[in-house]
């Protein structure tokens, strides 16, 4: 294992006619580790992703990928990567051992090899009984089981997951991440691309993206913990009236209703913000209580995100 | 040599899931045996620009040997059946109007007398002329040598300036050059119609996205694609030959193993046009309206519907442009005439500059780039 990073771009920058999708991105990926890019729709996650695996050509800035130039070198990638589609992209007309056995052929994987390897991958994404099942008649947790069997059937040393978990159950969405665990201690770096912030908390690093930029980025603890707001959580028998009164003092970037509860994002120069907040709820004879609280990574989904948008509308 | 044997190995891989595609898909793969089946059929029965065997009735009054000899030569034409033996003309005009037959042969009483005097017809024929078609094919009839014969003995004295002989079809049959034809037109339209959504489906389905992320090279995408389809080229014209053979009796002059050396140049270009279509085109329902923009010219103007020398020279430059042309050339060659390797070698090699051409497009096209 050397100590250069798996992914490394510099203000890697693709444009879609005049819009930008993908705006000056610089990354630093480590190895053998889950990176992250947590954002929107239409943020540039997926744009990224295919830019990384050569099948979009940036538009400007360059990207080196297991320390090859990309996509200049993508061809010499092709064995070493496995990229998981946010579609499914296997065939639906040939069963799951087909599709398999076909990307094994494709992979050049020798034919005795390739059985040995396919049985193993059965055994491991629980695939078995549905082996001689055609694609298009699995669910969609069984469908993304046998996707990521098909990414990692050629054992590659970096995984790209585009989005994919969006149309499985909670419980698939935690065995395939107990799988993901599995592949990276066995020394493979996996980078996913997610809008679920439980997912993206689980990564060891993380990029959030915001309308092409990537607008902060850190391991999930250390971005909570190094927020550029404070959180107050507020309760309130009357969290419509309460919300009213808060967004109108100055200083509160944001209110979201989490249940019976309010949470208040607040710019961190203001002093005792809780204070402040409570003191404006008693002006507007809102019955309430409000206190400082840890912050969670939607409110630094949501402080990241509000700053650009604040800076991007600045003329 | 392991990369040439990987190379290899991938397409096969993607031939054999071509073909398993095509075993899935129960129409898709009907239409391999159904399309040659029905057009050859089609064309081989219905389609039928000689008209024989027009139900015929006879009104013979004189009822002597001449007029006899008349009806049996009549007969002997195959262009009109007896069926019915009429007493009279107006018999034999009820006949027409009922539908019961299409032509009517009225001899007179005094047939003899009126043969002995010169310069008008002693007897008549009474078509139906409703369909211009039996109407020409009866007209036909008037103007056969043995019917003028027996009809004026003054023109009989005096022996027709041409004598017609028909090569190669003397029975001018269509089946015969409609058949051998049809190898050309079934190919083109099944083939070309396959591998232009071939590529486009891949797109459509999202697979493709996968696919460029694997070792696949653009080549072996190509020819693994393709592959398939030479065999079921081969295949579909097969079933043609026999089915021409066996239910229209349509003879091969030539060699057959010659019009598959033909035919494997044409099912090559055919299959490369295909490729090329399922390049530019975006989505299935544009390469479907591709493949047809491609199909009419080469059904118009290859000289299968139309005589092609009937063609202005225009139509005829870009008829020589379609592959179909230059195999309607082949396979009429060797099937009718009997034409050698020598003989249609200038078609195989235009056939083939078509196929090189349209496969280098096809690959300058398809990058292995979703961009």
């Amino acid at each position: 294992m050397n100590g250069e990073p798996a992914i490394r771009t510099r203000g890697l920058t693709r444009r879609f006619g005049r819009v930008t999708a993908v705006d000056r991105v610089d990354l630093e990926i480590p190895r053998q580790a889950i990176y992250g890019f947590l954002g929107p729709n239409g943020s540039g996650k997926s744009t990224t992703i295919r830019m990384l695996c050569g099948l979009l050509t940036p538009s400007a800035g360059e990207a080196t990928v297991l320390g090859l130039e990309v996509p200049r070198d993508a061809e010499k990638l092709r064995r070493k990567l496995g990229y998981m589609t946010q579609r499914f992209s296997l065939y639906e007309d040939l069963t799951v051992r087909e599709n398999l056995a076909f990307l094994a052929e494709i992979y050049s994987l020798r034919a005795t090899a390739a059985r040995a390897r396919i049985e193993v991958l059965l055994d491991e994404f629980h695939l078995r009984e549905l082996c001689e099942q055609r694609a298009g008649t699995l669910s969609g947790g069984q469908r993304q089981r046998l996707a990521l069997a098909g990414a990692t059937l050629h054992e590659p040393e970096l995984l790209f997951l585009d989005e994919p978990t969006s149309a499985v159950d909670p419980q698939s969405r935690r065995d395939f991440w107990e799988t993901l665990y599995d592949l990276v201690e066995r020394g493979t770096t996996i980078l996913v691309s997610t809008h679920f912030m439980d997912e993206a908390e689980r990564c060891h690093g993380l990029a959030i993206l915001d309308r092409g930029r990537v607008v902060a980025s850190g391991a999930p603890d250390r971005l909570m913990r190094e927020i550029a707001a404070a959180v107050v959580e507020i309760e309130t028998e009357a969290p419509r009236a309460a919300r009213l009164a808060l967004e109108r003092v100055a200083g509160v970037h944001g209110v979201a209703q989490v249940g019976a509860r309010l949470r208040a994002l607040v710019d961190p120069a203001l002093a005792d913000p809780a204070g402040k907040l409570a003191e404006a709820l008693r002006d507007a004879h809102v019955d309430a209580r409000a206190a400082l609280t840890r912050a969670s990574l939607e409110d630094v989904f949501v402080a990241a995100t509000r700053h650009h948008a604040a800076e991007a509308n600045r003329p | 040599m392991t990369r040439w044997r990987d190379s290899l190995l991938r397409i096969a891989a993607v031939a054999r899931k071509e073909l398993r595609h095509l075993r899935r898909d129960r129409l898709t793969g009907g239409m391999v045996a159904g399309v040659p089946l029905m057009m050859t059929l089609l064309f081989g029965y219905a389609i039928n620009q000689d008209v024989r065997h027009l139900r015929a009735g006879v009104a013979d009054l004189s009822g002597t040997q001449t007029s006899r000899w008349l009806v049996a030569d009549a007969q002997a034409t195959q262009v009109i059946d007896v069926v019915v033996a009429a007493h009279s003309v107006r018999e034999l005009e009820q006949l027409l109007t009922a539908g019961e037959i299409s032509v009517g042969i009225a001899i007179p009483a005094d047939f003899e007398s009126r043969r002995a005097r010169a310069g008008r017809p002693s007897a008549q024929l009474l078509v139906d002329g409703g369909d211009p078609v039996v109407l020409a094919a009866v007209r036909g009839l008037v103007s056969l040598p043995i019917w003028k014969r027996v009809a004026s003995r003054h023109i009989a004295a005096s022996p027709p300036a041409f004598e017609l002989r028909a090569y190669y079809n003397p029975e001018r049959r269509s089946p015969v050059h409609i058949v051998p034809a049809l190898c050309g037109v079934i190919l083109t339209l099944t083939l070309v119609l396959f591998t232009a959504v071939a590529i486009v489906r891949e797109r459509e389905r999202g697979n493709l996205e996968l696919l460029i992320t694997t070792p696949v090279q653009t080549p072996e995408l190509m020819v693994g694609k393709i592959a398939p389809y030479v065999a079921i080229g081969y295949a579909q014209m097969t079933l043609i030959l026999v089915l021409g053979r066996v239910l229209f009796d349509v003879p091969i002059a030539g060699s057959v193993w010659t019009l598959y050396v033909g035919a494997g140049a044409f099912v090559a270009a055919a299959l490369t046009l295909g490729l090329l279509i399922s390049t530019v085109a975006q989505t299935q329902f544009q390469a479907f309206q591709m493949a047809f923009v491609s199909f009419l010219p080469q059904i118009l103007l290859s000289g299968f519907m139309f005589p092609f020398d009937g063609m202005p020279a225009p139509a005829r430059w870009l008829s020589e442009v379609l592959p179909l042309t230059h195999f309607l050339r082949i396979v009429r060659g060797i099937a009718l005439r009997g034409a050698t390797l020598a003989d249609v070698s200038g078609e195989i090699r235009a056939l083939l500059i078509f196929f090189s051409i349209s496969f280098a497009l096809a690959l300058l096209r398809f990058r292995k780039r979703l961009d």
